[in-house]
């Protein structure tokens, strides 16, 4: 039984066949999974594995290393404040010490409601709006002490629900057409360099015995 | 001259709201480069960006079409674009991404052409979720409008090009690290040699891994010609760069820029770009390229934006980011935050990196919260030492990339600038901007 929803299976599947080799939809499946739950799931992970051909450990792994892959559940809004150089120089930690206090938990703690994870991030790459704040990935633009409890109480009331998907949910536009350059030469080419691979493989074998 | 009159390379479109659209880029002048090039051979077209003396502009500043000649001629090669822009303080990849996703889409498609590639993959950060959306959207309308996919414009020329998102790792921005990724895996930088991806990439075969603001020229520079854009700028600096101000300027903000030809003090100062300092402050000190490059002062604010001047200056341009500091900023505390994002960063791999970033980290930070001692600034020096030998520029490397010898410029040149600052942490017991 497929844990992935029946049109994010179809999407993974054609994510997969747009690479040389399926190991590289690892990342953009686990950005899909995260658009269905929120975090990724163990079910989810084992999924992602099987359609990539490598063991939940590797995908395990892999996404441990990223810090938008979530191994553990997360609130429906991850509301990240940058405190890098800056924003730093514009009052962030100030704001960081202001959203710490407003939502009742530290930088990387989850609101008991799961309506909110605060995470102090770095650089966001929009440094001419300090101090940077995203929600979900979304962009807020610089933010004061009194426009982040507005932010906070759109995103209670469901007044942003349009602009700021679920968390987990990154890129809504999907891909409109698979591979459709000749890739005859490449695949050629790629079966001929396995074939010597297995080749040096069977001799060193040989060697051994 | 604060500006020069140079053109709008990259930045021409900006002004208008809907500039990531199609019909816009069509309006603008859009896909005539790609369309001209099609009707020169690729090395003609290869020739053009090698006249350009295009240096790439992720921070390294390597000349492109050198990059391109290194390239293996065999039937499996990839064409790499990095768009995994984390380099604090720098915000000009994420501005073209969002803004002008089909000029980056098609100095990608000029370049695959010249390489005669038939798969391209354009790696953007993943915290860019409408930068995705846009260029996501972009490549379907390049798709439909026939200029990406098989036989584009009835060429003969057939590729594709797949949007590719990352996770959040700044080290990815590496490019042996950003394929590594590519391939699914942790962003570990690999051992070199071999130093090219050109030599092994992805998926060990042929790659050439080009930054998207270097892209962003390749359009510009085939309808110009390579001679027009060598002819901007000076000496080994040619064309335009965009510059990503930050800090206490009255205008932060992106600045398309003609190389060498403006300095330092225009880009903070000048009425049409910075504004001069925030408030009635004075100037600091400012980081010249990116967190990664040591700090200049006052002192330096004459130096024009080139490669080569700030480079003999004791710096580098490196990403193009200035990070403005006025006379209230804390040293100390830039500077910890600095060494504290290495160490969030550091993938983990080398142990001078690894273990030296937290052990610099914790020991600035006792320093800014009052608990440092007056000896703690030689062991600062004697721990950078251990990952950079010397604490030299350009500097010199224990690990296997260069993150590790990019964290200890703001540390020794900021204890260099201002030990005064660091000595009353430690005599007073804490920050005295607090």
């Amino acid at each position: 039984v497929s844990h992935l929803e029946a049109d994010l299976r179809e999407q993974a599947q054609a994510l997969v066949a747009l690479y040389p080799e399926p190991r590289s939809a690892l990342i953009p499946l686990c950005h899909l999974a995260q658009e269905q739950d929120g975090w990724l799931r163990p079910e989810a992970i084992s999924e992602i594995a099987e359609l990539c051909g490598v063991t939940a450990a590797e995908v395990r792994g892999t996404a441990s290393f990223y810090d938008m892959l979530h191994t553990e559940p997360v609130g429906t809004y991850v509301v990240s404040v940058c405190t890098n150089i800056a924003c730093l120089l514009d009052g962030a930690l100030e704001l960081l010490d202001h959203a710490e206090s407003e939502l009742g938990v530290r930088a990387g703690g989850t609101t008991p409601d799961g309506m909110f994870t605060l995470e102090e991030s770095e650089c966001l790459a929009d440094c001419d709006r300090t101090p940077c704040v995203t929600v979900n990935h979304r962009y807020m633009g610089g933010q004061t002490a009194e426009s982040f409890d507005s932010l906070l109480a759109d995103l209670r009331s469901g007044a942003l629900s349009e602009t700021v998907p679920h968390h987990g949910t990154l890129n809504r536009v999907r891909r409109s057409v698979g591979l459709v350059a000749d890739r005859s030469a490449i695949v050629a080419e790629r079966a001929a360099m396995a074939e010597a691979e297995a080749e040096r493989a069977s001799e060193k074998e040989a060697e051994k015995a | 001259m604060a500006v020069t009159d140079a053109p709008k390379i990259m930045t021409a479109r900006l002004g208008y709201e809907d500039s990531h659209t199609l019909e816009r880029y069509l309006a603008t002048g859009g896909y005539e480069g790609l369309r001209k090039a099609l009707t020169m051979t690729p090395e003609a077209v290869a020739a053009e960006v090698d006249a350009a003396s295009l240096l790439g502009r992720g921070g390294a500043g390597f000349p492109a079409g050198r990059k391109w000649s290194m390239l293996r001629k065999n039937p499996v090669t990839y064409l790499v674009v990095n768009g995994d822009e984390s380099e604090p303080a720098t915000f000009k990849d994420h501005m073209l991404i969002e803004h002008d996703p089909h000029q980056i889409l098609e100095g990608t498609l000029i370049s695959a052409y010249a390489l005669q590639v038939s798969q391209a993959f354009i790696y953007i950060r993943g915290e860019f979720a409408l930068g995705l959306e846009r260029m996501q959207e972009a490549l379907n309308e390049a798709y439909a409008y026939g200029a990406v996919g098989a036989d584009i414009f009835g060429s003969g020329f057939s590729i594709d090009v797949v949007v590719h998102p990352g996770a959040g790792a700044y080290i990815c921005g590496e490019e042996t690290a950003l394929l590594e990724s590519l391939e699914g895996k942790r962003g570990f930088p690999r051992i070199k040699p071999p130093y090219f991806p050109a030599a092994i990439g992805l998926y060990g075969e042929p790659t050439v891994v080009n930054n998207v603001e270097t892209m962003a020229n390749v359009p510009w520079i085939v309808l110009n010609g390579g001679a027009a854009f060598a002819a901007l700028g000076e000496g080994r600096s040619t064309g335009t760069r965009l510059f990503a101000l930050a800090g206490h300027v009255r205008k932060p903000g992106n600045y398309e820029l003609e190389m060498v030809k403006t300095t330092f003090r225009d880009l903070i100062y000048a009425p049409v770009l910075g504004g001069g300092i925030r408030g009635s402050n004075t100037l600091k000190a400012f980081i010249p390229g990116g967190v990664s490059s040591p700090w200049f002062g006052p002192d330096q604010v004459d130096l024009p934006l080139g490669q080569d001047e700030v480079g003999d200056a004791g710096s580098m341009l490196g990403s193009g980011s200035v990070v403005v500091m006025d006379s209230a900023t804390c040293i100390v505390r830039a500077a910890w935050r600095i060494t504290k994002f290495f160490f969030r960063e550091s993938c983990g791999q080398c142990t001078p990196c690894r273990e030296g970033s937290g052990w610099l980290e914790r020991i600035m930070y006792r320093i800014e919260t009052g608990a440092g001692r007056e000896e703690d600034l030689d062991l600062l020096m004697d721990l950078c030492d251990n990952i950079s030998p010397g604490v030299l520029w350009p500097p010199q490397q224990t690990t296997i990339c260069v993150l590790g010898p990019s964290i200890p410029p703001s540390i020794s040149s900021s204890i260099r600038m201002f030990r005064d600052e660091f000595l009353v942490h430690v005599k007073e017991g804490g920050c005295p901007f607090d």
